[in-house]
């Protein structure tokens, strides 16, 4: 039996949700007894299966094919990966990229395929724990199947440690070139700007509960009284409300202050991977709920309507009328 | 020259801050549903091709009851041309519609309808797949693009050019042939609100509703080997000191805790 997990890198570096794989694809392969093999697509991939040779991992297939990651090679190799290896469960990564590909891989091996795993249970059937509705509730869906294909959410598992034996082979695959019609011409940094969010001591951080852009100047006016810095979830870049180098999260910005102030956000994962880093987390929201209050250390369970010009008083400020 | 533009909208629920879970699923009564905002994003992008070009039909497309229509008809209000719905008992009855499943679906609509651009949401903000887009694309044999915050499209090659929007503030830039499906992250635009006359306009215009028989389909498509076996609220992890008292109480803990850590002064 066999676990195939596929690895990701970009720009020459591997990224962190491919040591993260190893230890969901080892956990996997102990409840399967089955062995773990990982795919390396792309890019040094000597170097890269060197690094990625960590303790429980069973065999590295290489693929020299490109530099940077491009689907059309990506879904070639790994569904030629599989059908070589016929693996009972195929591990990706539910990154930017894994959206990019793996849907396309599971219908080309015509395998049940599950996304944004947070854990699993694979003694027997398997069981796979999801979130749903924003992660206000979890789920599980069971696969009734010989063989699955499985996303991984980046940071539920921890990173891969110590040194492998792994055999390290390359995997001959060709790949069909007239299949392949989408070019990568590029890589831009986007959100740089005169405020870099990344070092402040204190963030205020506001979220859609603000409602209106004419609300806004209630939370400047707190993060002045404070003399934090202002940064916000996602919605509010995408209204066009603040510029995009504020914006914590995912695609903005991945912050460690001594204190973030979440002010009307819910926690989405993708906001939490920017910002569960910082020292104390206070969330200020009226929801109960809401999946901030899961990785917050204080909060008050208000609308923020009243409870922040109360608290820009008590720092001397003035909220605006 | 003409272009097809197919847009896939789903209408999704919203929980209420209280809820109760009945069964498999949230009890309807805290459920208020709407248009997936990321599918906004994407009838936007598509009204906006159909206004900068020559002859250009927005088509949407959904797989939901009967209740969706009113959510359907506020694409219709923004500027999409017509509607289709597919909706079946068999599918009512399938529980989980998983990405596959869906995938199967709306290919059977691509290929009646042969457009030359589908765009899709990145998500679905209540089940979140991530993956009907491109599980879409690699049925129906069309190239594809996930997460695209930005596209310029070539009518006359077929060719979008897009950012794909990676994690850490870096986009890539890709020259995606067409015919493709685009799976639209938001802030691509800004979604306009539909206006009086556009609500009143989408009332006039065609939406037609297929069963699985009509798209040359039988029940078996929604055979699926992935099911929904349960749903609880998660045991919270944290362990947050809630603050409790009037806003002037609250605000008054949470500012004593701010000087005492030495994080603000005054
Ligand atoms: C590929 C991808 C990448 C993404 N990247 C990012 C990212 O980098 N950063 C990011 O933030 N998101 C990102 N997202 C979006 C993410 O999924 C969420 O949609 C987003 O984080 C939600 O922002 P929010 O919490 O402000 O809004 P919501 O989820 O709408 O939450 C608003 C909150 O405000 C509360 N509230 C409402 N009114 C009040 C009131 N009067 N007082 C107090 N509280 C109130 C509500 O209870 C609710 O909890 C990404 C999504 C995808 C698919
Ligand atoms: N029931 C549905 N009807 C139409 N389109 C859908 C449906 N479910 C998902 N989609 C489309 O697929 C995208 C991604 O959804 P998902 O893969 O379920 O997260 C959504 O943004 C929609 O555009």
């Amino acid at each position: 039996m066999t676990v195939l997990a596929v690895t990701e890198h970009r720009r020459g570096e591997l990224r962190t949700p491919s040591f993260e794989i190893i230890t969901a694809g080892r956990d996997l392969a102990d409840a399967l007894d089955a062995e773990l093999h990982l795919a390396v697509i792309g890019g040094d991939v000597d170097g890269f299966a060197d690094r990625l040779n960590r303790d429980g991992v069973d065999a590295v297939h290489t693929v020299a094919e490109g530099e940077e990651f491009n689907h059309d090679v990506y879904t070639q190799a790994v569904t030629a990966m599989a059908e070589a290896h016929d693996p009972d469960a195929l591990l990706m990564p539910n990154t930017v990229n894994g959206l990019d590909y793996a849907p396309a891989v599971a219908g080309a091996l015509d395998l049940p395929l599950v996304t944004d795993a947070v854990d699993f249970d694979a003694d027997g059937t398997l069981e796979v724990t999801r979130e749903q509705y924003g992660g206000k509730v979890e789920t599980t869906v069971d696969v009734e199947a010989d063989a699955f294909a499985l996303t991984i959410r980046p940071a539920e598992w921890p990173a891969a440690e110590g040194t492998g034996d792994a055999e390290i082979t390359p995997f001959d695959v060709d790949i069909d070139e007239s299949a392949v019609g989408s070019t990568v011409t590029g890589f831009e940094e986007v959100g740089s700007g005169d405020v870099d969010i990344t070092e402040a001591d204190v963030l205020v951080s506001v979220g859609r509960g603000i409602d209106e852009e004419e609300n806004l100047p209630l939370v400047e006016a707190l993060a002045d009284a404070l003399g934090a810095t202002l940064s916000s979830s996602r919605p509010i870049v995408d209204n066009g409300w603040l510029p995009k180098n504020r914006q914590v999260g995912q695609s903005g910005k991945v912050v460690t202050p001594d204190v973030y102030i979440a002010v009307g956000i819910s926690g989405a994962v993708q906001h939490v991977a920017g910002m569960k880093g910082s020292d104390t987390i206070i969330a200020i929201n009226t929801d109960p709920n809401a999946p901030i209050m899961d990785i917050a250390d204080y909060a008050i369970v208000d609308d923020l309507f009243d409870v922040v010009p109360e608290l820009i008083e008590q720092f001397g400020g003035q909220a605006p009328s | 020259m003409s272009t097809k533009i197919l847009v896939t909208v789903k209408e999704v629920a919203e929980v209420d801050d209280e809820f109760e879970i009945s069964g498999l699923d949230i009890d309807d009564r805290y459920l208020e549903y709407d248009l997936n905002e990321w599918d906004d994003y994407a009838v936007e992008e598509a009204v906006q091709l159909s206004e900068a070009g020559d002859d250009v039909e927005v088509v949407t497309v959904t797989l939901g009851p009967e209740r969706s229509e009113e959510t359907i008809r506020m694409a219709l209000a923004k500027g999409a041309d017509r509607a289709v719905r597919v909706w079946d008992d068999a599918l009512a009855d399938a529980g989980l519609l998983d990405a596959t499943t869906k995938a199967d679906l709306l290919a059977a609509v691509v290929e009646s309808e042969e457009p030359d651009l589908v765009l899709t949401g990145v998500q679905a903000a209540d089940d979140s797949f991530g993956a009907t887009g491109v599980a879409l694309a690699e049925r129906v044999g069309f190239e594809w693009a996930a997460v695209v915050n930005d596209l310029d499209y070539d009518a006359d090659a077929n060719v979008s050019s897009v950012r794909r929007e990676l994690e850490g503030g870096v986009e890539e830039l890709t020259d995606v042939e067409g015919p493709a499906v685009l799976t639209i992250q938001t802030g691509i635009n800004e979604p306009r609100y539909a206006s009086l006359r556009g609500i009143r306009q989408a009332q006039r215009k065609p939406l037609d509703v297929h069963a699985l028989d009509d798209l040359g389909l039988d029940e078996s498509v929604v055979d699926s080997p992935v099911d929904l076996t349960s749903m609880y609220e998660p045991e919270s992890e944290g362990d947050a000191v809630v603050w409790e008292g009037s806003p002037d109480e609250t605000a008054d803990e949470l500012a004593t805790f701010l000087r005492e850590q030495g994080v603000v002064e005054g």
